[in-house]
């Protein structure tokens, strides 16, 4: 019996043009060309997709949840990247 | 449901749990989602392997009734729809051990639990599909069945399994829909048709009531898995819900639950209806349904003669990968 598992892929779909390809989910396939076919039969069997990308899941760095508040909280203080934080008068008009 | 019987175990309440345990409950409770390399109570990892796994072992082995009727379905339109249908069950069993995965078993794993008989699928699918008719009861009452449980489901805590529920629910909506095509169809066609149709009721009405598994007094292990939002109703609201849904449109079909017991009760805006039989329920949880011993054969069967394909593939890929490594040795 075969004891060697298929990698898994983690699938990325583009819906329409001019959108980003976005996560889907994934799949397991022997090699990239195998995980594209599946992907297709898997993810786009009602035209989800205009096109597909495949990554090897093993391939992919994720940030650790435990890092979460040293990487993320520091841009809750930047209010000031953000248009609102400046108060510009009417009489200027649109910015 | 696709997931009857899961045991997890007995609660704490919030002041004999840890503090991680505290923090995890109270991420829950505030509707926030559980992704797989968060903290998570080993329990509630467990419990979620159990559930998703039995839930997309049911999706796999839930083609095979239906796959008995695509080489004699009436028409070419009929085949080729139930094909389709037939392909989105293989494609939420894939979501689902995909999410299953997630949680740190892979779906060789998953499969071979399956095989020996340690993880279960749904009782529903160890009765046979006799005629055509039973095509369109199945999408009708299992699917239908199957919708009532899965819809709640998309608020559960963890991610993926969330993810994957959304995904098979917008998917779900059309196997109701053809199978209550199909009964249409034959409820308006011949006598014979008609008596078809009105068979096929007969048989999965009772076994459809019993996908929600055993009734809430029975039933002593939801507590847990319901303050972990894995579970979202008990099993005797969703039964009653799916009574109360399904009584008017056999109504609409001119046919007739097999229940003389059933009722509309004005006082609390439901049906009353009777029990299935809930030893059989366990006889066919058990192993001693109609047709256990062929749907398990027919998955170790796939599973043992598609063994030199897998490997077989594996062999292409490793070697393709290994003539581009000395490709590129080669030209350095």
């Amino acid at each position: 019996m075969s004891k060697k598992e298929w990698p898994l892929w983690e699938i990325f779909i583009r819906g329409q043009h001019g959108l980003n390809h976005r996560h889907v989910g994934s799949l397991h396939a022997p090699d990239a060309e195998m995980a594209l076919r599946n992907a297709r039969d898997v993810y786009t069997r009602r035209k989800e997709g205009v096109s597909i990308w495949v990554v090897e899941s093993r391939q992919i760095t994720a940030s650790s949840p435990s890092e979460k508040g040293p990487m993320f909280d520091p841009a809750e203080s930047k209010v000031y990247r953000h248009p609102t934080f400046f108060d510009i008068p009417d009489e200027v008009g649109h910015m | 449901m696709y997931a009857q019987m899961v045991k997890s175990q007995g609660m704490k309440s919030l002041e004999e749990m840890s503090p991680e345990e505290r923090a995890f409950q109270e991420r829950v409770d505030a509707g926030e989602k559980i992704e797989p390399k968060e903290w998570m109570p080993e329990g509630y990892r467990k419990t979620l392997i159990r559930q998703i796994g039995q839930h997309a072992h049911s999706e796999i082995v839930g083609q095979l009734p239906e796959g008995n009727w695509i080489t004699r379905a009436p028409t070419l339109e009929r085949k080729a729809i139930l094909l389709a249908k037939v392909q989105d069950e293989a494609g939420h069993g894939l979501y689902l051990y995909s999410a299953a995965e997630t949680l740190g078993i892979s779906r060789d794993e998953l499969t071979e639990k399956l095989l020996s008989g340690e993880m279960k699928y749904s009782s529903i699918f160890n009765y046979p599909t006799l005629t055509w008719a039973d095509m369109g009861a199945v999408g009708w009452l299992v699917d239908g069945a199957a919708i009532m449980n899965q819809v709640p489901l998309q608020r559960t805590s963890y991610g993926p399994y969330s993810r994957a529920m959304i995904r098979i629910c917008k998917e779900e909506s059309f196997h109701q829909r053809q199978g209550y095509a199909i009964m249409m169809k034959m409820a308006n066609g011949t006598p014979e048709q008609k008596d078809m149709a009105q068979d096929a009721l007969n048989r999965f009405w009772f076994p459809a009531l019993m996908m929600f598994g055993p009734s809430d007094k029975d039933s002593v292990h939801s507590a847990q898995s319901m303050a972990w939002k894995i579970k979202m109703n008990t099993n005797d609201e969703l039964r009653q819900k799916f009574v109360d849904e399904t009584v008017p449109q056999a109504e609409y079909l001119g046919l007739t639950v097999p229940d003389e017991t059933l009722a509309w009760n004005a006082e609390k805006g439901g049906y009353d209806f009777a029990e299935p039989d809930w030893s059989e329920f366990f006889e066919v949880i058990k192993g001693n349904g109609p047709c256990n011993e062929e749907r398990l054969g027919a998955r170790q069967k796939a599973w043992d003669e598609g063994a030199w394909f897998r490997d077989g593939l594996t062999a292409y890929a490793e070697k393709a990968e290994a003539r581009r490594a000395n490709a590129t040795l080669a030209a350095e």
